[in-house]
């Protein structure tokens, strides 16, 4: 996937005029939040729950290397195959050898943020497959030409009656003067399109929620059921998944999958739950022939023991960028990677590099809704603010923005010196906006009064008032 | 014979650097709170910031000698009170996460940490405070600013106090706690997206009908009331501290003096 992080300010520049984008945000600023309030409220043990799914993931995070293994023997003893791969292009290599050796031409795909990160849709149609999205809001940004804006709702960008023009578009086979007004019928009609397509399919590919390493098992969370179809009618079910996704245990992943509902949608639990263990057995009514793992790092090895280590406890809830009021502003697409909001802001600098995506971690206000909310108990500003770090060793940030905290920390060092000059500053500051009590302009102040009023101070500063009250005390006293 | 009043806790004043340079009545309105509570307030010369712009830009280095600089200006006092929940947050939250590799000066920025305050939760949690000795008339709503909020806990504590104040009615916005989209360096950095924040946030506070709006946090209150400004709006803005204390006779924020 093209990146286009670095013109953040751009995109969301654009964003914010963008009229359909701005009405369909405003389904993320309420619903999602208010749901997972409820939820949360209605569960007790939620903050406890929290902890313990933040433990669990801890003590993998330790313990990867061995937790891998055991899970690779798992799956292999079931009948599975499990394939590493360092970098993007190692997985789309390996999944496109075993599609060519199945003669694949449909691949059906069920959510996965996985094959947007290695660019697997584009890699396909390249290379003679015809990749198709069986989630409905997958399936309509694929429609579009588009990528997801959210990763749990990947087309929470788009607006119904846009939905509705894209499928009177795609849809010729259809009466063009159907009535589309009902969210329900447009999903019906997206069903009756794609349950062909699950049959016609060769391979289907998903990406999994969790890898579970005491049996093998791969589990996604849906509420379409379309993974289902996605993963049991096909020759062969590929699942694509990053190696952070390991719990140890059945009782581990019940634990976790408490807050992961409840944290995304509010949902107490999502309304399929699949669980997969290598491929169809003798005596199994159905299932795929073949059962592959592409167990992908590209880079996440990397932020093990470093200050980024946190951020692998991440599944994917999306809470974060829900309760985001910069996401809300300018939704996901912005962001430019596959990767939006406070999650993203972190995770992507650690996957292509800061020096493409440092207005990300900067494009924040701390006000640290994201963190109280994620289930995981990421502390999402400050692996921010150790971005900004990395950015200022290394130079990245501007020069003028650099000189302006050069100069400001040069005064706020040096007390007296500081208080002198504020002194004096204010006071003309406050001498100038004194007619008014405010500035609608000022020079250096630009970014501040595009939008708004700057108040003027009141005049002479706290300090020269208190050191005047407390001469005049003495005064009084002697 | 001198008339010494009893002591009373000792507290060191963080004036912060925006109510020093642009409010000062802020800074006195809380000297005025914590005095009537009994306190010695003493306000330590050698403070200018603490040091959040260079923190959250990354430059730990400067961030640090400013944190020195305050830690040694205020270890005397019993306590040290900051009437901002940002400023605040920093000098409890985030002062010894500077000092995590250097386990003699972490030591000493937590037990500083341990003396630092916001100053309405002050009041209520450490000083006990259930009513104040204050008439406002009008109505007022009150905006949740998010370091005071998330970082330490302050919700029921100022609306607790405003409720005690004569005359006043409390008008309740849409999501009180949701951020205003000041964000220190962000509001200038990212001027489009800090807008977009502070607009809805201006709808939310118009929608009360309340005649005042409320923080306790100068930064947030300054974008909000340039905001409301810029909008034409009558809506007074002002620090809690400034109600609480009885001391509204200074304009409020961005209005011009009266006379
Ligand atoms: S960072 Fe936390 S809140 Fe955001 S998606 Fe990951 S688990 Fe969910």
């Amino acid at each position: 996937m093209e990146i286009k992080s670095p013109t953040f300010k751009n995109n969301s520049a654009e964003a914010l005029k963008d009229v359909n984008l701005q009405k369909a945000l405003g389904k993320v600023r309420t619903g999602f939040i208010e749901k997972r309030a409820q939820a949360a409220d209605a569960l007790p043990e939620f903050e406890d729950l929290r902890d313990r799914a933040r433990d669990i993931k801890d003590h993998v995070l330790d313990h990867l290397d061995l937790y891998l293994e055991r899970y690779t023997e798992k799956v292999e003893a079931a009948g599975g195959h499990v394939h590493w791969a360092e970098t993007a292009e190692d997985a789309r290599n390996q999944i496109m050898e075993i599609c060519r050796r199945l003669n694949a031409r449909t691949v059906t795909k069920g959510k996965s943020m996985i094959t947007e990160e290695i660019g697997l849709n584009e890699f396909f149609e390249q290379n003679g497959v015809t990749p198709v999205e069986t989630d409905l809001g997958e399936y309509i940004i694929q429609l579009r030409g588009e990528h997801p804006s959210h990763i749990i709702a990947p087309a929470v960008h788009v607006t119904k009656d846009q939905v509705e023009e894209d499928f009177r578009r795609a849809h010729t086979q259809f009466d063009p003067k159907r009535n589309l007004d009902e969210p329900t019928t447009l999903l019906g009609e997206a069903r009756a399109v794609l349950r062909q397509k699950y049959f016609d399919a060769d391979v289907g590919i998903t990406g999994a929620n969790f890898l579970i390493a005491e049996t093998g098992t791969s589990i996604i969370v849906t509420n379409e059921g379309n993974g289902d179809l996605t993963q049991t009618l096909p020759k062969a079910h590929i699942v694509v998944a990053s190696i952070e996704k390991i719990v140890p245990t059945l009782e581990d992943v019940s634990q976790i999958l408490r807050v992961l509902a409840r944290s995304a949608t509010g949902q107490d639990m999502s309304v399929y739950t699949t669980f997969s263990t290598g491929p169809k057995r003798d005596d199994d009514p159905d299932g795929p022939g073949e059962y592959h793992v592409i167990l992908l790092d590209n880079g996440r090895s990397s932020m093990l023991g470093s200050d980024y280590q946190d951020m692998l406890r991440c599944i994917r809830c999306g809470a974060c960028m829900n309760h985001c009021p910069v996401y809300h502003a300018v939704g996901g697409h912005a962001y430019g990677w596959v990767y939006p909001g406070p999650m993203g802001a972190v995770l992507t600098p650690s996957l292509i590099g800061v020096d493409q995506s440092g207005h990300l971690p900067n494009a924040s206000t701390f006000c640290g809704r994201c963190e109280a909310v994620c289930p995981m108990r990421i502390p999402l500003p400050k692996m921010m603010r150790h971005w900004r770090e990395r950015e200022f060793e290394r130079n990245l940030n501007s020069a003028t923005a650099r000189y302006g905290l050069g100069v400001w920390a040069y005064f706020a060092k040096r007390p007296s010196l500081y208080q002198f000059m504020t002194g004096l500053g204010m006071r003309t500051l406050g001498l100038l906006g004194r007619t008014k009590g405010r500035f609608k302009g000022l020079p250096l102040a630009g970014g501040w009064t595009k939008y708004r009023d700057l108040p003027a101070p009141e005049g002479k500063t706290f300090q020269q008032q208190w050191a005047e009250r407390q001469k005049a005390k003495r005064k009084e006293a002697a | 014979m001198s008339s010494s009043p009893p002591a009373g806790p000792r507290v060191g004043l963080f004036v912060t650097c925006l109510v020093d340079l642009f409010r000062p009545s802020v800074g006195f309105a809380a000297v005025k709170l914590m005095e009537d509570a009994g306190c010695t307030v003493e306000v330590p010369a050698a403070q200018t910031c603490c040091g959040q712009p260079a923190f959250n830009s990354g430059d730990r280095k400067d961030a640090r000698e400013i944190a020195e600089q305050v830690i040694r200006a205020f270890e005397p006092y019993d306590y040290v009170v900051a009437p901002s929940g940002s400023c605040a947050g920093m000098l409890k939250r985030h002062y010894p996460e500077l000092f995590q590799d250097d386990p003699q000066a972490h030591e000493r920025a937590e037990n500083f940490a341990g003396k630092v305050h916001e100053l309405v939760s002050f009041l209520t949690d450490v000083l006990n405070v259930t009513s104040v000795d204050a008439a406002f008339r009008g109505s007022v709503t009150y905006h949740d600013s998010c370091s005071g909020l998330r970082e330490l806990g302050v919700k029921d504590q100022p609306r607790k106090l405003l409720k005690t104040v004569d005359g006043l009615e409390i008008k309740e916005m849409r999501d009180p706690d949701v951020c205003c989209g000041f964000g220190g360096t962000f509001c200038v950095k990212y001027p489009d997206i800090s807008n977009k924040i502070v607009s809805e946030k201006t709808n939310t506070i118009r929608e009360t009908g309340a005649g005042t709006l409320l923080a306790g946090d100068l930064g947030c209150l300054m974008n909000m009331a340039g905001k409301l400004k810029r909008e034409g709006s009558a809506i007074e803005v002002r620090h809690v501290a400034e109600v609480l204390a009885g001391m509204t006779d200074a304009p409020a924020i961005g209005e011009k003096g009266k006379g």
